[in-house]
């Protein structure tokens, strides 16, 4: 069993955003970056179908140079190999763009029985790499899982909808992607952080994926970054808790008009 | 003519609430086209049904893909009918619900039409007859304006943000039936209900949320007993998920919903910047809380400092007073 896991690489969120000069962007320095969360589930669903099935785990990030960071936390879960696709062509990408280049990077590694990716890169939190990749492979998807059972050939996914699961049965290969509640990724262990270190990382760059600058041309682009406008300032309500009841339900209907 | 194609997600045979507010917003985004035509697509068995009501809301055209075999939801065969349409109207820009379906359907659909995709808007603007999009980043810690570079504009709509329009009955679409393969590799098997099939937290209106203030899993029927009392969804802090006290469907923030409704009710909830992620775009914030220096004051717009054991129960008493009265 082949599985590839993408993994983006993403500002922790606990981290302060300061926008560029230019105002379309972040500022790069200062940020704590992180793997992204749903990417970490991804990882550990990738192990737990190795460990009970055996296989190989490849990671494939697309990014500048800290991504290999990135990678080097997922080698250190316990990832067998790590291809990190880098070039300044990929700045401008959009997400059809860094779809474009995973998904040829995945043809390039001799595709695989099972493509993982979490359901949203957080920052951009665009989820669309998914949905995108599994169309430009031409393979079947199955998003938001929350479980993930292998079978000859296929797989049974539930994936979370309002206010219900659906159970869902793919043919493989297919494109998957983790959602919160799939599992609970494991730390690096010590030795395998050292591990890690020996691994390879394949780096790539746009013509070794055979794409031109037309191909990441992006099709949307940020024209600006702004910070949300500020909230006005909380009004608190005193008295004991019975009037404060009573006053949070006028303000609430006649200021607010909220019910 | 211009045209503005949106997707009508519907599920038991009822068009969801966030389908009609995409095309509502599809309408508006055509008037100020200057006269673009709404055409709606509308999937499933037994979707016939719903054409009128979409013409109520907006559309000029509906597309019907009403057959037995449709009656799940299936990525490739939803993405072949939207793409069908999308290759014989050659719309303008293309409005999706970014709700469970529409976004695992809207990047299907983009990687087959080479449309350009922005997820999760939160305002769309019409500058020289064409498109922009605001949306959240960075789990709400900075907006991004969004422009795109060829057509279709293709936008996934946050629910609960974009209002829906008084439903004109006496306003008519043209219907057109249409066929679809229906052969896909991956295919529902079955639907479960959720654990109590409770109000869904994306499109509820009103949400009463509890973190880890309320001391334990037996005082939790405090905010459910508020929830009840104001109509309102429940929602927890992932605090209170992780301790085991609430199934995870119902956690909002960065790993869990994000929600807009009308009123958000945080009790006992500090308001850390995951949390805050899933609902500081909320209307209107209420946090009760003991700790003044809280963060979620921050964001509220009401604050109530006190132990929300006393609170709680008082503001339940008083609101159900308040909604019976109201009628
Ligand atoms: C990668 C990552 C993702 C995360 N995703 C999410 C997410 O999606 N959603 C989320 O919510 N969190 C998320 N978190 C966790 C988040 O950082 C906080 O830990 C969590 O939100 C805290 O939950 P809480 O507010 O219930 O608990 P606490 O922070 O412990 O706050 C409890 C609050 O209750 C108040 N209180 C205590 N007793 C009373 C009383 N009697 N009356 C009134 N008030 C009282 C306290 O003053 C305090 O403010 C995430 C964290 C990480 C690292
Ligand atoms: N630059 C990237 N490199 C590798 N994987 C990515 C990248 N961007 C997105 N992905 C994958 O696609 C998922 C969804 O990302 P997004 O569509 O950006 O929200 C992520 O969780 C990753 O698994």
């Amino acid at each position: 069993m082949k599985i590839i896991v993408c993994v983006k690489q993403v500002p922790d969120t606990e981290t302060r955003i300061r926008i560029n000069p230019e105002g379309n962007g972040i500022v790069d320095q200062d940020v704590n970056w992180v793997v992204s969360p749903y990417d970490e589930f991804a990882i550990e669903e990738a192990l737990r179908i190795k460990e009970a099935k055996g296989g190989e785990v490849v990671l494939v990030s697309l990014g500048p140079d800290r991504a290999q960071t990135a990678l080097r936390n997922g080698l250190a879960m316990g990832a067998d190999s790590a291809v990190h696709l880098k070039d300044a062509a990929f700045d401008a990408a959009d997400t059809m763009g860094v779809a474009k280049a995973l998904a040829a990077a995945i043809k390039g590694i001799g595709g695989a029985d099972l493509v993982l990716t979490g359901q949203q890169g957080v920052g951009g939190d665009h989820s669309q790499v998914p949905g995108l990749l599994a169309g430009l492979l031409d393979l079947p998807q199955v998003t938001m899982a929350i479980k993930i059972e292998l079978g000859e050939g296929k797989a049974t996914v539930t994936r979370e909808i309002e206010g219900a699961s659906e159970v869902w049965e793919t043919a493989l290969p297919a494109v998957i992607s983790a959602q919160k509640g799939l599992n609970e990724p494991r730390y690096a262990s010590l030795k395998g952080i050292m591990a890690a270190k020996k691994k390879a990382i394949d780096v790539k760059d746009a013509a070794a994926l055979g794409l031109a600058a037309a191909d990441l041309a992006p099709l949307t682009t940020v024209a600006s970054l702004e910070l949300p406008p500020a909230r006005p300032a909380v009004r608190m309500i005193d008295g004991d808790p019975e009037t404060q009841a009573r006053e949070l339900l006028r303000l609430l209907h006649e200021e607010a008009k909220v019910i | 003519m211009k045209s503005i194609v949106t997707f009508a997600e519907q599920r038991d045979g009822k068009l969801r609430r966030p389908s009609l507010e995409a095309v509502s917003e599809a309408r508006r985004v055509a008037d100020a086209m200057g006269g673009a035509q709404v055409e709606a697509v509308v999937i499933g068995a037994g979707s016939g049904a719903l054409a009128a009501e979409l013409g109520h809301y907006g559309a000029d055209v509906v597309h019907v893909f009403d057959a037995a075999e449709l009656a799940h939801y299936a990525t490739e065969v939803w993405a072949r009918a939207l793409g069908q349409v999308i290759g014989e109207v050659k719309p303008a820009a293309v409005l999706i619900p970014f709700t469970a379906m529409g976004k695992d359907l809207a990047p299907r659909v983009a990687a087959a039409t080479g449309a350009g995709l922005v997820s999760d808007c939160s305002a769309l603007a019409v500058k020289d007859g064409k498109l922009e999009a605001r949306r959240a980043v960075y789990s709400g810690k900075a907006f991004a304006t969004v422009r795109w570079s060829g057509e279709p504009q293709m936008a996934t709509l946050r629910a609960n943000v974009f209002s829906l329009a008084t439903p004109d009955t006496s306003r008519a679409a043209k219907t057109v039936a249409r066929t679809v393969d229906a052969a896909s590799r991956a295919k529902v098997t079955a639907v479960n209900a959720a654990a109590g099939g409770k109000l869904e937290l994306t499109e509820a209106q009103t949400i009463v949320s509890g973190g880890r203030g309320m001391k334990g899993p037996e005082h939790f029927h405090l905010v459910e007993d508020l929830a009840a009392a104001f109509g309102a969804a429940v929602g927890a802090s992932r605090a209170i998920v992780d301790a085991g006290w609430v199934d995870h469907h119902i956690q909002v923030g960065q790993t869990g919903k994000t929600v807009s409704p009308n009123l958000y009710i945080a009790c006992g909830i500090s308001g850390a910047i995951q949390h805050l992620a899933g609902m500081s775009s909320s209307r209107i914030i209420v946090a009760i809380n003991k700790d003044g220096d809280a963060p979620i004051f921050k964001v509220a717009n009401y604050g109530i400092l006190g132990d929300a054991f006393e609170v709680m129960p008082k503001l339940t008493e008083a609101a159900k007073a308040y909604f019976a009265a109201k009628g």
